[in-house]
């Protein structure tokens, strides 16, 4: 029989409490569990990027983390990033989603979520990034469409935005 | 799911660690930021049978200096290392490395005791322990001992911990005065596994002559390498152009031990060797001639 175990936290400012099992990966359980689809999952091993999320209001791969010890823990998906701005998800989208529409950094979109969610804190940290910052801070997001010049430019025009 | 089941417990202290690693060590694995384990389980090519969660042991989570050593508690997370004061300060050579450590999202959740304990030959943190004669102190039920950087990395992904120990706290002894120092490595893009890389400490006294050196290299053999006879060929000489080439030879040549993979030919990887050798030499060279900490 296997063991389940209790998870309240809170994820984009809402209380969720779930029984899971301890295998469960976070970014399993934020799609299969609360809907959160959002997130998406590429290679599942930390390499891609694409289910990064924020912990604690720090950027982590949730396919490296397993949900039960998000326990007691405050988690930000992309879904969350609308309303973290303005208050209300109907009032639009926040200033980088913005930038990223304006400055085509998204072709099919599979890795823009992580990549958001990298950029959120290191432009809180960075909000006059040089170019060179940019495409550290993005080294660990991998996208297979485009080369990362438009996305560059994105996180360029959004820092612009958010100062 | 991916990886397979197992029990998992969670405990908030080290007593309460060790008491389960007593009862469980050799079926027990303990996870620590999980930024080489968990992809390993998710491939299901590690299948503990009972997972022991580090991350509410709040006592491991710690770094401060006394007298001048530096003691931090496995379970800081690399980031702190990246982002304290006290790292470019006292430990210059730590922080330029720490950039170098996998990419942001996984410093932010990565531990040092977890890289130190995983052992993997690629990576940084073990290099730069073994430059900065780090002690290391391991904890079980029966004990606590401490090892040196040296002993502790024993092979491949292998330390010199039983299966009833934790590696519980790192202390660095400061760095010499005058005390040149440089991490370089060649990496395909950033944050990914270096093809090679080196960390290098040059001493010098008032005239110049090298008292001390270290070169230590990444991804060049079992584990961290050590290139003692490099060090012995600096030592007693003013670093010039010459000296820099023999000990680049010795080490690129003679001591490091590189497997070569589908990214480098094993001869390539000699050749960054000698490459990177001669350039981080002649920046610590630079380097020593002011005190670091002045």
């Amino acid at each position: 029989m296997t063991q389940l175990h209790p998870v309240a936290l809170k994820v984009n400012e809402v209380s969720y409490q779930r029984q899971v099992e301890a295998r469960l990966l976070l970014s399993d359980f934020l799609r299969h569990e609360l809907g959160l689809t959002g997130t998406h999952v590429g290679c599942e091993h930390g390499v891609c990027g694409a289910c990064t999320i924020l912990f604690d209001g720090q950027s982590m791969r949730s396919c490296l983390i397993f949900a039960v010890q998000a326990n007691g823990h405050s988690i930000m998906t992309v879904e969350g990033l609308a309303s973290a701005h303005s208050g209300r998800m109907e009032e639009g989208l926040h200033p980088l989603q913005q930038a990223f529409w304006e400055a085509h950094g998204l072709q099919c979109g599979y890795c823009t979520p992580g990549i958001l969610m990298t950029m959120i804190p290191f432009l809180e940290q960075n909000p006059n990034p040089t170019e060179d910052e940019i495409r550290h801070a993005l080294s660990g997001n991998l996208c297979r469409c485009t080369g990362y010049q438009h996305i560059v430019d994105a996180v360029k025009l959004a820092a612009e935005k958010m100062r | 799911m991916k990886p397979a089941p197992f029990e998992y417990k969670a405990p908030d202290s080290i007593e309460e660690t060790l008491t389960l690693l007593r009862a469980d060590g050799s079926d027990a694995k303990l996870l620590a930021g999980g930024q080489s384990l968990v992809p390993a389980m998710n491939f299901r090519v590690v299948q503990p049978g009972i997972l022991i969660d580090l991350n509410r042991v709040g006592e491991l989570n710690y770094l401060r200096q006394e007298n001048q050593d530096l003691r931090i508690g496995a379970m800081t997370r690399e980031r702190r290392l990246e982002f304290d004061p006290l790292i470019p300060k006292w430990f210059p050579l730590l922080a330029e490395a720490m950039p170098h450590v996998a990419h942001p999202q996984i410093r932010n959740r990565g531990t040092l005791g977890g890289s130190l304990a995983n052992a993997d030959p690629a990576a940084e943190l073990p290099v730069i322990m073994l430059a900065l004669e780090a002690r290391l102190k391991a904890c079980s039920a029966r004990g606590e001992r401490w090892v040196d950087a040296h002993d502790f990395f024993s092979g491949m992904f292998t330390t010199d911990l039983a299966p009833d120990e934790m590696l519980v706290e790192i202390l660095l002894p400061a760095m010499q005065p005058y005390t040149g120092w440089s991490f370089m490595e060649v990496a395909p893009r950033a944050g990914d596994y270096a093809l090679m890389g080196v960390a290098a400490l040059v001493t010098l006294d008032e005239n110049g002559v090298c008292k001390q050196a270290r070169l230590v290299y990444l991804n060049a053999g079992d584990g961290p390498v050590d290139a003692k006879d490099a060090a012995s060929i600096l030592k007693g000489q003013i670093p010039g152009d010459n000296t820099i080439e023999a000990a680049a030879d010795s080490a690129s040549q003679k001591e490091i031990n590189p497997f070569g993979n589908i990214h480098a030919s094993a001869d390539f990887q000699r050749h960054l060797a000698r490459v990177l050798t001669r350039k981080a030499l002649k920046q610590a060279v630079t380097r020593a001639s002011q005190d670091h900490l002045q």
